[in-house]
């Protein structure tokens, strides 16, 4: 005001303006339409282009979805079933194959008779998950419980399983919900001790071995602790680790030998190479996902130590994996490793292939952590170092909160590449959904030429799945934003 | 300048106990030696001002007290405590020593009130509704109490500042290190910043502040020191300092920035 008007009256406002309330936004369809297609000779040009691509996909399409078949005993009865309908020459979908087949596509070759224990595995799952993805809104959590819950336990009905199983699994539910509702906190005890319910619900035998796993887990915890009171640190780490492979090594077995001996409760064994369709696609995505955030952000962590050694083995690990091609690592985990086990050791396929899966997301996610961590302005390090946290207690509550925030769409980014690249097992003889499971049921005579349905169907459900998580991931960055700027 | 209340203070007690002991400090970064041989003693209760031109090692100084820079040669005793390479040792000073930094270094994800007490409850080990009754009485102290529960990016620059204070005192530090904590800011802003800490000189605490603020360092100030190239290069109380300079480094600097 002062320069600019300095030959003009003098100003003094006697009276301050109320605050008004802003304009009302423009709005109307055609007013859009207007701004966003039509506002130039150029956009009405690309505009029209645009339209014109569209129609030509369409029209192309749209005949082969409308002239589907959903009931047919083969490929052949499709094709007579549209010949008869639209005429010699149309083209339509024999979506017959999915309907005869579906149980293939999503369970591979996992026992019928057990199918509703997959079916059990997913809605616990959802259970084991949700108190955590869905911790600030309850009404999300309870939707995604309810609508997870009511499908799985009618999935297990409709598939047939035994009423004491439906029984079980029904008072699970109950349980887990109220569980969720009036003790949360306790309720994460279960999302710890949900995977080796998993493990042993899929592939069976005695409860006694996965519960001989979780113990040597507790073990380690436990040596770990009682060093860490004693003022050994590390070492105490790596007596618990040392502790923990004895166990399972040695006595671990034995003891769940004997206590199913004792009081005997065991599921029917499947084989993994009975895995196949969207459980196998599953079972590894989810563990791969699972672990390889924590490996990344530890490795993530290692490539910024202060510790040369360190920092040298991690920068390597980080280096070499991505270098190497998914599959190359799974064709290591299907043969290689059989020359370097001992003759005789029994390594399960899908454990071995989770591994490589694992370790691959894991050196990409160090390496989109490590973005976010150099995301971080010098401040937030020195601020939390000034107030006297240690360094383990700055990662977890300042450093690692705000740049795994930073990193959720590169994070997220990484997952979905971790599922899809699950049908990459099709080369170690798994039957992946989208390869091996198709060509399986394309290799009968009734199917033979059933050609693009199957990928349809397939991608359909991918697209679901990995377009869930990308909308997962732009909630949790809305819901984490702060910074209000 | 600020316009502050700059009546020189009634001395306040300041005890004989020494709270900041350095010997000989000598600090390099590569080859570049930005501290040279470096003596400072700070007793208990005495409130120290680092003046100086830009890139004259004030703010490296004050960082070694907390060890956020390590320094090659020296001794520094904190409390008692000798700073070494050990670890806990500097953790257990750093929870001691409170800093206010220019840029405040509020952490963003978390709440006014819950960037008071995350320290208290990690570090200190205190329940945390005790906690949060410590952090509302500072808040109270520098007068935003009813901000706790808002994000620091809601803030304005002073109110942020004040709540890094505020944060700071949380664990009852024996010591404060203030570095520039007013230069991010408005001016509107910077008195009521200088206002909390001449309260807090007032009672009693053992300051040592980097800052222009030359008020402010009449006001509250026992001893102002004076550094350029990396060394002490004028030590003297206020009145002095400002009035009767010694050197003609000391004189350049205060005509540049009293004299516009
Ligand atoms: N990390 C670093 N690496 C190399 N040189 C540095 C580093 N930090 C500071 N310096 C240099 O050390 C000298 C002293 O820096 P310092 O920040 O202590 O100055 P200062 O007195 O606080 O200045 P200002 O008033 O601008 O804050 C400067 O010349 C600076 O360029
Ligand atoms: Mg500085």
């Amino acid at each position: 005001m002062s320069e600019v008007h300095a030959e003009t009256v003098p100003f003094v406002r006697d009276t301050m303006l109320p605050s008004a309330a802003p304009p009302a936004r423009q709005s109307g369809v055609v007013l859009w339409l207007r701004e966003n297609l039509f506002s130039g000779p150029l956009n009405i040009l690309l505009t029209l282009a645009g339209l014109a691509a569209v129609w030509g996909i369409v029209s192309h399409l749209w005949p082969w979805f409308a002239h589907a078949v959903w009931n047919a005993s083969s490929i052949g009865e499709c094709r007579q079933i549209i010949a008869e309908r639209h005429g010699e020459g149309t083209t339509g979908a024999c979506f017959a194959i999915i309907r005869e087949r579906w149980n293939q596509f999503i369970f591979g070759f996992y026992p019928a008779e057990h199918y509703w224990r997959p079916t059990a595995v997913f809605g616990l799952m959802m259970f084991a998950v949700a108190p955590i993805l869905f911790s600030e809104s309850r009404r999300l959590r309870w939707t995604v419980l309810a609508v997870s819950a009511v499908t799985s336990f009618a999935a297990c009905v409709a598939l047939g399983a035994p009423d004491r199983v439906l029984l079980a699994v029904g008072a699970g539910f109950v349980a887990l919900a109220a569980l969720i509702e009036y003790a949360p906190r306790r309720a994460l005890a279960f999302s710890v001790l949900y995977p080796f319910l998993a493990v042993w619900m899929l592939w069976g035998g005695s409860i006694w071995s996965p519960i001989a796993v979780l113990a040597g887990f507790a073990l380690a915890l436990v040596v770990w602790r009682l060093g860490a009171r004693l003022g050994v640190g590390l070492l105490g780490l790596a007596l618990g680790v040392a502790a923990a492979v004895w166990w399972w090594a040695a006595l671990g077995p034995r003891v769940a030998a004997d206590l199913q001996g004792l009081m005997p409760l065991a599921l029917v064994p499947v084989e993994s190479r009975s895995f196949g369709g969207f459980l196998l696609a599953l079972t590894i995505g989810v563990s791969g996902i699972v672990m390889s955030l924590p490996l990344g952000i530890i490795l993530a962590l290692a490539r910024q130590s202060n510790l040369p050694v360190v920092r040298t083995l991690a920068v390597m690990f980080i280096e070499f994996i991505r270098g190497v091609p998914l599959i190359t690592l799974l064709f290591v985990a299907s043969i290689l490793l059989n020359y370097f086990l001992p003759p005789g050791t029994n390594f399960d396929i899908i454990l071995r292939v989770i591994i490589m899966v694992t370790l691959f997301a894991a050196a990409y996610m160090a390496e989109v952590i490590r973005g976010g961590l150099a995301a971080l302005p010098r401040g937030q390090y020195e601020g939390a170092d000034s107030l006297g946290l240690t360094y383990w207690q700055a990662q977890r509550l300042i450093i690692l909160p705000q740049a795994l925030k930073i990193s959720i769409p590169g994070i997220v980014g990484t997952f979905i590449g971790v599922f899809k690249d699950t049908t990459l097992v099709t080369f170690v003889g798994l039957f992946d959904p989208l390869k091996q499971m198709a060509d399986t049921i394309r290799a009968t005579f009734a199917w033979k030429g059933a050609y693009w349905e199957p990928y349809v169907f397939t991608g359909a459900i991918f697209f679901i799945l990995c377009f869930a998580m990308s909308r997962y991931a732009m909630y949790l960055e809305r819901r984490l934003k702060t910074d209000h700027r | 300048m600020t316009d502050l209340n700059t009546q020189p203070r009634p001395a306040p007690a300041m005890g004989s106990e020494i709270a900041v002991r350095i010997e000989k400090l000598n600090k390099w970064y590569g080859s570049f030696h930005v501290l040279r041989d470096i003596d400072l003693t700070v007793r208990r209760g005495e409130r120290i001002v680092i003046a100086g031109p830009s890139g004259s090692g004030k703010s490296t100084l004050i960082r070694c007290i907390n060890q956020l820079e390590e320094h090659q040669s020296g001794r520094i005793t904190v409390d008692g405590i000798e700073l070494t390479n050990d670890i806990k040792n500097i953790d257990k000073i750093r929870s001691e020593v409170g800093m206010v930094f220019q840029h405040f270094n509020l952490f963003p994800h978390l709440t006014v009130l819950e960037n008071c007490t995350l320290a208290p409850i990690w570090v200190r080990k205190i329940p945390r509704r005790e906690a949060e009754e410590t952090a509302m009485h500072f808040l109270r102290e520098v007068r935003i109490p009813d901000q706790a529960h808002k994000y620091p990016g809601q803030l304005s620059g002073g109110q942020q500042q004040r709540v890094a204070i505020a944060r700071s005192l949380c664990m009852k530090p024996k010591i404060m290190l203030f570095d520039e904590p007013t230069s991010a800011l408005d001016p509107e802003m910077i008195k009521e910043v200088l206002d909390t800490m001449i309260e807090l000189a007032e009672g009693g605490m053992t300051m040592i502040c980097v800052t222009h603020e030359m008020g402010f360092a009449q006001a509250v100030a026992h001893r102002v020191i004076f550094m350029d190239q990396g060394q002490i290069v004028e030590e003297n109380t206020p009145q002095e300092f400002f009035n009767n300079p010694k050197s003609d480094r000391t004189k350049l600097f205060l005509s540049q920035i009293l004299g516009h």
